[in-house]
């Protein structure tokens, strides 16, 4: 009977400690303010345009920051917090759009356009250098002070 | 009776830019000289008659008339009077009034100037300066009356209205709502003033452009007339950029200054165009090409003048700006097409008439060098055009919004940037017409040295991110390529003149204020890039919870919290006042307060940050969060951003190198005189 009553003793004690031990054991350390904005800086405020998460005031905000550390806690990786906020809220929250679809417009036109842009410009510049243009009087073979005069009154008329 | 005066007046201007601009077309047509001149008498009036309108709306503003919708929109009882007066440009109706008088202005300029020598461009200038005036002012008349009052019907609404409606009295809130607290603020009472004197004042160099291409004309004179118009359109412009940036920087508490806002792009842009038209018309005036490059740049910046004001007042986009939006984006939307399409089509039937005079010669030519820079800041332009638009494409195509944000930006557009500041230390040295290696080598291996040791003691002191020794090696090779050039000049003087080197540097620039005002202006870009390129690449920032009397440590600095006030203040307002001291290396260097102010009126909140300055760097702290008074712990933000003041004290010279540019030359002598003075040639401009 008494070993019985300390085997339950035991139990109890075994239990107990089971008990205050374990959350610690399994618990992992809240993530920090600074581990959150890291994630927040690339996401915008859902409601408040062309503001980033990190940096937006309203309580709104603040609640998506706690959102995002119950995210990290819970050992979600920075592109699935990305994916759940877009999932939620659509893409607008993304501070870039993803790669795909009609938004590689983004990613291709700028470098095509100046690409482009240069190519225009190097032809023109080589058609320039090639086309005669009609000759203007040499000022070398006047008076020098006649030139001037010349060019003078041309960019005052 | 202060309303219906105002109102009335900007009918009678609106009458009379119609009849300008009417009139003028008229007399161009007809060639009737007195339909000509009467509509530049219609410009003389439209300033003084649109500035009894601005009179009535600032009496009724400063007055309290909160009768009127707008002054009860804008202001309130406990608003100080200047804020009362800047709330004149506080709200949509008030701006577009605003920007008409500025337009106003600057055409009643324009008209009184001396025409005898340029009567033929008269009709083109005014039908473009009234046509535009006309524009805005219908907006005013027909869209956004800030003279609208509110009235009670007789079943109790409230309506907005001009008049009476049949059988309604006088609505006379007891109080106003109050201007936007974020528009509380010098740099934002400044701000938009410089960017619509900017937007305005490019108006005119257009007009002019309009004209001489109406007229046939195919010389630079347009140019030439509205080159210091262009130079202030560019430092109005400027200023209410940098004005703007710091008022971010200030007010909204997210540690930068640009945050590549379609509002903010939306001033940049014409920025853009306008500064590739400043430096491509020197190649015109030089040498007599780029006649149909410049045509378009100007019409560009025109057009983009006005898209910027109709991505702001058209409420296409939602911004921080955006803080006044209404139903006139489609008549913004016609009236950007219809100018562009016809200023094109002047321009392809002149295309002809503006062939160049000219050849380019070298590759490495000053013109060659300037075409490049034109290059670049179209594709920066073409870049912020595509960001801009890009979410509005993807909302019509295929519904879904998408935010373009400023880690594109700043992906794309960092090469380009990069690439301007290598122009601007080569092409100061190239010369005009022909180059070669061997002659720009001789000039540019002192300054390139230089760089070179910048960037090499910048690696030595453990700088390690390339990207950044490239940028401050450009920078650095920019800004000594300007020095020299100011100490080469001077040097020269000095030997030719006898002067000591100080005068000779005064001179050298009063003598050419253009070009060393334009060297001016690249060592305040320079200094900038300096800033842009450290807050860019070593900005360090952390977030912490502090009970009193605990410290959060960033690098050399570690800031204890102290204490935390909350209290109401007159105005309006809930504060909660944090005193935060700052120490580095353990050394106590200051407190700062960072606040967070809460305006009961529009249940906004506002984070103002406690700031420690210094040219290395700068402390910026903001009080995030707070439990109450008693419990004590505070959540603070607190951000390193190192030379950011060099982007501030580099705007400065820049404003100071434009004002350089802009200064008008002494008259030149008349040429008797000047041969008098000087019987034999010397070389250079006669004087």
């Amino acid at each position: 009977m008494r070993q019985a009553h300390s085997a339950w003793l035991w139990l109890a004690a075994g239990l107990a400690l089971a008990l205050t031990a374990s959350p610690v054991a399994g618990q992992t350390p809240v993530p920090s303010d600074d581990e959150v904005n890291a994630i927040a800086k690339g996401l915008y405020c859902p409601v408040c345009e062309n503001i980033p998460l990190d940096v937006c005031g309203t309580q709104a905000c603040r609640q998506w920051r706690e959102v995002i550390r119950e995210k990290l806690a819970q050992g979600w990786t920075a592109d699935q917090i990305r994916q759940y906020f877009a999932d939620q809220y659509g893409m607008r929250v993304l501070d870039s759009p993803p790669a795909a679809g009609l938004n590689w417009l983004i990613y291709i036109v700028p470098p095509l356009a100046i690409a482009g842009g240069g190519y225009v410009l190097a032809r023109t510049i080589r058609a320039w250098r090639r086309a005669p243009v009609p000759a203007r009087p040499q000022p070398a073979a006047q008076d020098p002070y006649v030139a001037q005069l010349e060019e003078e009154v041309r960019r005052r008329s | 009776m202060l309303a219906n005066l105002g109102f009335f007046s900007v009918l009678f201007t609106l009458l009379a830019a119609l009849f300008g601009a009417g009139a003028s077309a008229y007399g161009s047509l007809r060639r009737r000289a007195a339909f000509v001149e009467s509509g530049r008498h219609a410009m003389v009036l439209a300033f003084p008659l649109l500035s009894v309108s601005v009179i009535c709306l600032e009496l009724l503003l400063t007055q309290g008339s909160y009768q009127v919708e707008y002054v009860s929109a804008v202001t309130s009882r406990a608003m100080p009077v200047y804020l009362r007066i800047t709330a004149l440009w506080g709200g949509q109706p008030g701006s577009l009034l605003f920007w008409s008088w500025l337009m106003a202005a600057f055409a009643t300029a324009a008209s009184l100037r001396r025409w005898d020598r340029d009567r033929d461009l008269l009709p083109g200038v005014t039908l473009v300066t009234m046509g535009t005036l006309a524009f805005f002012l219908l907006l005013v008349v027909g869209f956004e009356n800030p003279f609208a009052r509110l009235w009670q019907t007789a079943d109790g609404l409230v309506e907005t209205a001009m008049f009476a409606p049949a059988g309604s009295l006088p609505f006379v809130p007891v109080d106003g709502q109050g201007l936007n607290p974020l528009l509380r603020h010098p740099g934002m009472i400044i701000h938009p003033p410089m960017l619509y004197l900017g937007f305005v004042s490019f108006v005119v160099p257009y007009a002019f452009a309009i004209a001489s291409m109406m007229t046939g004309r195919s010389d630079d004179r347009w140019i030439r007339l509205t080159r210091r118009w262009a130079l202030v359109a560019w430092l109005f412009l400027s200023l209410g950029l940098i004005l703007g940036g710091r008022w971010a920087y200030d007010v909204l508490g997210w540690g930068g200054y640009w945050g590549w806002d379609p509002v903010e792009i939306a001033a940049l842009m014409p920025w853009l165009a306008g500064t590739a038209f400043l430096h491509s018309v020197m190649i015109q005036e030089k040498r007599g090409i780029l006649k149909h490059w410049n045509m378009v740049l100007i019409i560009l910046t025109y057009a983009l003048v006005i898209f910027g004001t109709f991505l702001t007042r058209s409420g296409v986009l939602s911004s921080v700006h955006a803080f006044a939006q209404s139903a006139i984006g489609p008549l913004f939307f016609a009236f950007i097409g219809l100018t562009f399409a016809a200023s094109l089509a002047l321009l392809l039937r002149r295309w002809g008439e503006l062939r160049g005079e000219n050849q380019l010669d070298s590759m490495l030519s000053r013109e060659a060098f300037f075409l490049l820079n034109n290059l670049l800041f179209m594709g920066i332009l073409a870049v912020c055009f595509l960001g801009v638009i890009f979410p509005l494409i993807s909302e019509l195509v295929t519904g879904q919004k998408v935010t373009v944000g400023a880690v594109w930006y700043e992906r794309i557009t960092g090469p380009l940037w990069a690439g301007l500041l290598l122009l601007m230390g080569v092409a100061p040295l190239s010369a005009y017409g022909r180059s070669s290696w061997r002659i720009l080598g001789s000039s540019i291996w002192k300054p390139a040295v230089a760089a070179g040791v910048v960037v090499a003691a910048l690696a030595l002191a453990g700088m390690r991110m390339p990207g950044a020794l490239v940028g401050y090696g450009l920078a650095s090779l920019a800004g000594f390529v300007a020095l020299y050039e100011f100490g080469r000049g001077a040097w020269a003087r000095r030997l030719r003149h006898g002067e000591n080197l100080v005068t000779a540097l005064f001179r050298l620039a009063a003598r050419n204020r253009r070009r060393y005002g334009g060297y001016v202006i690249h060592l305040g870009v320079v200094l900038m890039a300096f800033g842009v390129i450290g807050i860019e690449n070593f900005q360090t920032q952390t977030q912490g919870t502090l009970s009193q009397g605990e410290a959060l440590t960033m690098g050399r600095y570690s800031l204890v919290y102290e204490s935390l006030a909350e209290f109401d203040t007159p105005d309006g307002r809930n504060v909660a006042r944090a005193v935060v001291s700052v120490y580095r290396d353990g050394d106590f260097l200051g407190e700062l307060y960072p606040r967070r102010d809460y305006f009961y009126e529009s249940e906004q909140p506002m984070s103002i940050p406690g700031v420690r300055s210094s040219l290395e760097d700068d402390v910026y702290i903001l009080l995030v969060s707070w439990e109450p008074v008693g419990v004590g712990a505070a959540t603070f933000k607190v951000y390193r951003n190192p030379l950011v003041n060099f982007v501030w004290w580099g705007g400065l010279v820049f404003i100071l190198g434009t004002l350089v540019a802009a200064w008008p030359e002494r008259e030149a002598l008349p040429l008797a005189v000047a041969r008098r003075q000087r019987p034999a040639f010397a070389g250079g401009r006669l004087r």
